[in-house]
């Protein structure tokens, strides 16, 4: 059961964004340094530490590559505390910078993209408190870690709803638009874990918080998500049944 | 001991992350079998989780990666990594 939710068909799909993540690779890096070419598998430990040893002595480019994989990781979870998309990207960017300079402090207990959030979520507290703007979870926090309303929208029964229905758009603006009106403490969470796909752990490190915390956070995010689109989406797409019924 | 049904939903998502123990999974299984609320609050809540989660939910806005090389390719020439060891100077 956990893979219906943590597998299917999610990593076939992850694996073709890094197929065209790679076309780029090859349009922009490799024009000018084909030597640096590295097949996709590099997301395996042995070999990141390996193109962090050769980043370190020199071959910088290779950086590129290092972070290419976790690029989608990082701008969604800057976006689940900033929620703004110009001011994520420009986050985004600047934690890549940063995590570059520090990459000798980065120690390979621990997983890189783990780390590169942790780095982006400092970069992204950073500027809110220039901005002179709480950090969005404070405010939440007071306002909603007391016991509040966590019950599920009551229903008798559940039909499917397949991927194909995210062809649609206004289905995925759907889904968006509840997950962005989580408070912020739950969608950070919610985005580390059930988008990103982080482990209880890694999750907890990376926002600083215990792993109590997450799971009674993440229980919450899901608890609101499936009362606001457990309706929607139910209304949203019809019956198949009905079709049959009215074509025959 | 008979679950009610709030007290299935507190364990929804500890369910659903295989986070329970032996016990309890065996009687929320057994409450799930006959309770059909239950049964469409969880199926419900797992069919949301894998929507939210496919690649096609959350775009990256248009030319982000094309955006984010093109400032590295920029700034990491003259950027320095920290720390730079005398044994490995920098080309
Ligand atoms: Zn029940």
């Amino acid at each position: 059961m956990k893979a219906l939710v943590g597998n299917n068909g999610r990593r076939a799909r992850r694996s073709d964004w890094l197929g065209s993540a790679k076309n780029l690779k090859d349009q922009d890096i490799d024009a000018r340094q084909p030597q640096t070419r590295l097949d996709a598998s590099m997301k395996s430990a042995s070999c990141e530490r390996e193109i962090i040893a050769r980043i370190l002595t020199g071959e910088t480019d290779l950086f590129h590559e290092l972070i290419r994989p976790c690029e989608r990781m990082v701008y969604l979870t800057v976006l689940s505390m900033m929620k703004d998309e110009a001011e994520a990207e420009d986050v985004t960017q600047e934690a890549m910078l940063k995590a570059f300079r520090a990459l000798r402090s980065f120690h390979a207990e621990a997983k890189f993209s783990t780390w590169l959030v942790a780095i982006a979520l400092n970069e992204g507290r950073r500027r809110l408190r220039i901005a002179g703007r709480a950090p969005l979870e404070s405010l939440d926090e007071q306002a909603s870690e007391q016991e509040g309303d966590f019950t599920p929208a009551v229903l008798t029964d559940w039909r499917e709803i397949p991927l194909e229905a995210l062809e649609r758009k206004e289905i995925r603006q759907a889904l968006v638009e509840a997950v962005g009106q989580l408070p912020a403490i739950y969608r950070q969470v919610f985005t580390l874990r059930d988008i990103e796909e982080l482990d209880v752990k890694e999750t907890a490190e990376a926002l600083e918080i215990s792993a109590n915390v997450v799971k009674v956070r993440l229980h919450r995010a899901r608890m609101l998500l499936q009362k606001r689109l457990a309706p929607l989406l139910k209304a949203a797409v019809p019956v198949r049944k009905r079709f049959f019924w009215s074509t025959t | 001991m008979k679950l009610r049904c709030e007290h299935v939903w507190s364990y929804i998502s500890e369910y659903i992350d295989d986070a329970v123990d032996t016990e309890l999974r065996e009687e929320i299984e057994k409450h799930l079998e006959h309770c059909e609320i239950c049964s469409a609050v969880l199926d419900s809540t797992r069919n949301i989780l894998v929507l939210t989660a496919d690649e096609r939910t959350f775009e990256l806005p248009v030319g982000f990666s094309e955006r984010l090389h093109a400032r590295l390719a920029k700034e990491l020439v003259a950027a320095k990594i920290d720390g730079e060891s005398p044994e490995n100077p920098s080309p």
